[in-house]
This record gives structure tokens, sequence and C-alpha cells, in this order.
């Protein structure tokens, strides 16, 4: 007797890479989280939003005693993601998961002192960006994109003033912006962005794609075919909506 | 220096051969002088609808290895004294005809007539390519239904990316030739409507030219439909559609509709 699943569509597993803010605390607890609360008094919100990792290898210390210290850190707003050279003994089902197979990479840079500490201030009821976002790279055709042709851009958005014919294909990083009939494959955000969205003056689309969930015509409804639309993505499920 | 022109389509079957002579007939009744070029090395048909089958000595594959002269491939019509054929080869295929070779049998034509017709192959191989290359304007031979329709648009991107022209960042000037336009078929909504063509394919209409029995008598009795039925709807199609390569402005009748609103197909500018 095999079960019958009810979904059809299998799960995705999908890689994600983070820098992780690796702590390497030092006994006693006490001297170093004073050491560490002078370091985030330089910085508000240094810790907030960064996944961290606590490094304990080689520290002798028992389960209650490293329950005590997460918890510290967690009244500082330091929430730890994974813990780094634990022996299976000290960790529990209270306690944040262990984590192996970590590769170092460039030291974070501490907060500056004295400089940073007034716009700390004045900017303290928000976390302070480490950078500032780069503007996103786009391209811009002006001309239809003809049947055979592929117009791949990995870095960004794609805007094309014209027809998309059918049997084209366009693969942005970003999104896809046609203004103009879209006949061809539109496949957005192919680098793992979810965010991308497909927008287009008429929808005769043979195939579109976001982050790789993909729908053919065939997929599609009827109701917006011919229609200028915008679609997104859901979680794994297309939204399309009409553009006004 | 004449003008060259490329009679294209992607998909075979169209009436490149048949556009190629009859529009090279018309503009040599005007006067021109004029010579069609058949680059279908290997399936030449272009001498059959010209009538000069029979006439064939060397051929442009002779001329390209250097086997014979340009003059001597040259085939003169022998009912308009300003129409020349410059013949393909039956027996060897299309690996004879090199870039170097092919310019330069070009570049001679281009010296000594005032518009070269190159009648391409179907497909988008070698042949094709290289019938395009030197081309100053395309004229895109489409049916009105979906499969040539979108090889068109296929060639059409060939044109802006392989073409001479294009490669030296000029834009190639093309022109859509819309044949077998059957009015009973296109009114029972059996065939793209013209208005649909065009938006998929976005250049300038150069004319329709009606499905015909005509055209077919025509090719078997080895005559230009401009040439062996000047009154005919298609030899008419394409006397006007040679007044509008010559840049005159005409409105575009479609076949089995009244007259008077053509005006909408006119004056369409590449998008």
């Amino acid at each position: 007797m095999t079960d019958v699943l009810t979904q059809p569509r299998p799960i995705r597993l999908k890689g994600r890479s983070y820098l992780a803010l690796t702590l390497t605390p030092e006994l006693p607890f006490e001297d170093w989280l004073a050491r560490l609360d002078d370091l985030a008094s330089r910085s508000a919100g240094f810790f907030l939003r960064r996944p961290v990792v606590l490094d304990i290898t080689g520290l002798d210390i028992d389960r209650a005693q490293l329950r005590t210290f997460v918890s510290q850190l967690g009244q500082r707003q330091v929430r730890i993601m994974g813990i780094e050279g634990a022996s299976p003994s000290l960790l529990g089902s209270d306690l944040p998961p262990a984590m192996a197979d970590g590769r170092p990479t460039s030291d974070f840079e501490p907060p500056a002192a004295a400089a940073e500490t007034a716009k700390a201030e004045v900017a303290a009821a928000e976390p302070v960006m480490p950078d500032l976002p780069k503007s996103v790279p786009s391209i811009i055709v002006t001309q239809p994109v003809r049947s055979g042709q592929s117009l791949v851009f990995l870095e960004g958005d794609v805007t094309i003033v014209g027809s998309v014919a059918s049997g084209a294909e366009i693969v942005a990083g970003g999104s896809i912006h046609v203004y103009g009939t879209l006949r061809g494959r539109a496949m957005a955000g192919t680098m793992g962005n979810a965010a991308a969205r497909i927008f287009c003056r008429k929808l005769e689309a043979e195939l579109i794609a976001i982050d790789g969930f993909y729908k053919t015509a065939e997929d599609m409804g009827p109701e917006f075919r011919g229609k200028p639309v915008q679609i997104w993505l859901d979680g794994e499920t297309f939204k399309v909506e009409a553009l006004a | 220096m004449g003008k060259v022109i490329v009679v294209t389509s992607g998909k075979g079957g169209v009436g490149k051969t048949t556009s190629s002579a009859a529009l090279g007939a018309a503009l040599a009744q005007g006067g021109d002088k004029v010579v069609v070029v058949d680059f279908d090395v290997g399936l030449r048909n272009l001498d059959l609808v010209m009538g000069a089958e029979r006439r064939v000595v060397y051929d442009l594959v002779n001329v390209i290895q250097g086997e014979a002269k340009l003059t001597q491939a040259l085939i003169r019509d022998k009912r308009v004294e300003t129409l020349y054929l410059l013949p393909a080869s039956q027996t060897r295929d299309k690996d004879n005809l090199t870039s170097e070779g092919v310019a330069a049998v070009i570049g001679a034509l281009k010296a000594n007539f005032d518009w070269v017709i190159c009648d391409s192959p179907a497909g988008i191989e070698r042949g094709a390519t290289l019938a395009m290359r030197h081309a100053d304007i395309a004229i895109v031979v489409t049916n009105p239904e979906v499969s040539s329709v979108r090889d068109s648009d296929r060639i059409i991107g060939l044109l802006d990316s392989k073409t001479l022209k294009a490669e030296n960042g000029e834009r190639m000037e093309k022109h859509l030739l819309l044949t077998r336009y059957d009015p009973l078929r296109a009114e029972r909504g059996d065939m793209l409507k013209v208005d649909d063509v065009l938006e998929i394919l976005s250049i300038p209409l150069l004319g329709i030219i009606p499905e015909s029995m005509d055209v077919l008598r025509a090719s078997n009795i080895g005559s230009p439909v401009t040439l062996a039925d000047q009154g005919s709807a298609p030899a008419l199609a394409y006397f006007d559609a040679v007044r509008r390569l010559k840049g005159e402005q005409l409105p575009v009748t479609v076949p089995g509709e009244k007259r008077g609103f053509f005006g909408k197909f006119f004056g369409r500018k590449a998008a």
C-alpha cells in the first residue's frame, strides 16, 4: 500500500549562504560580557538582525553554564543561531543547534568609537546598516526581441521597449519589463531572486518563470491572455494581476 | 552603384523565387538594369521560373571558383533586354560558396547593374546568411500563417545581426511582402490578419500578393507573372510593390476588401 500524495509538487531544497558573525567568548564569562557591553554601547543595534554563531571550542563549561550564557546574550539582543565546537552532551533542545563546516572569512569591522557615536545616537532607534545598498544595474532594449534571440542579463532588471516574439527568450537576474507584447519566454529572478516580477503590456507568453518556478502557456489561465499584467511569486504560487 | 536586395523568408515554399523573378521583371520593364541571382545552390529553381533553364552554361559556383567569368555566366532575358539572370548550380552544394567569392561577385554586379536581386535559399544556414550578407535592402516574404511569420521573425533577427550593414552599425532597410494571401480564407478567419502579421513583425509593408492560379501558370510556362500576365491581380500587386520599393508612397490594398480604409496600413514604420 503506497501513500498517495495529494500534493504532486515536490519540495524544493535550496541552498543559501550567509556571512555569520562569530563570537568566541573567553572564561570568565562575566569579564567577557562586560567587554561585549562596552563594544555594543558604541554601536546601537550592531548585533540586530545579524546571524551570530557562538564558537566555544576548547571552553571547559557545562550545560548549565552554557544555558545561562546564551540567555545573558539574549538579554543583550544577541540572538545565537548556532553553536560551534560544542560536544553533543552540552547541547539540548532548548539551546541553539550545533553548527559545523564554518569557513573563516575576513573579520568584521568593529564599530568605530568617537566619530560614529554621535551618528549612532541620532539613529539609535534604527539599526545601523553596515553598507549602503548598491544601485541595481539594469539594461534597456529599444527594439523588438526576435524569434530565436536570447537575451541574458543575470545582474539585474531587463526592460524591453517593444515586443518579445514567440520563440525568443529573456533571462534576467531581476525583474522583466516588456512595454509591448510578451509572446516568448520570460525568466526573471534566475539567480535566486524570488522578489523579481514580470510586467508586460500584453501577455501571450509561452513560458514564465520566477526564481526557478515556471508556468507554461497551458498552465496559465485564459483570463489574463492579451491583457497588461504583472506576475510575481507569493511563496510558491504565481500571482497574476491585471495592470490598470 | 546599384542596390542589392535580398529576398528571404526562412521558411520554404512561401514564394521567394516567384517574387524574385516577378520583382526583377517588373523593375526591368521600368527601364532599370536588373540582375537576379539564384543563391539556392543545389536546388536551383529561378532559371525555371525565368524560362532560362535550357540556356544555363556556367553558374554562380563556377564564377566563385574562378572557372568562368561573370559575363559568361550571366543570362540575358529574351523578353526584357535589361533583365539578367545569374543561375545557381544544381550539381554542387552550398559549401562551394565562399564569403570572399560571394563578396567579389556581388561587388562586380553592383558596379554594373541598378538592382541586384538575391533569391535566398530557405532556412538560416550558410546559404541564406551568405545571400543576405551584402544586402542593402531586405524583402522578407511571408505567408499569413503562424509558422511562416515566426520564421520571418527569426530571419529579421539575423538581418539585424549577421549582415555587413548590421556589423557596421547601420540599419538594414527591411520590407514585408505578404504573399499567397487568400481573401476567402481570410474572411473565414483561417489565416492571420494583415494587421496581426504587421504587429508581430513590425516592419513596413511592401505589398500583399493574392493567392492566384496566374502565378502557378506563369511559373509553369517559365515566365515571371509580371511578364506573362501583366493585368492579373498578382502582377498588379508586384508592380505596386516595385513602385513602393523605389520610394513612392502608395497605400496598400488588401485583396478582397473594399477600397478606402487601407490608409491604416500605410506609412507603418518598423518599431
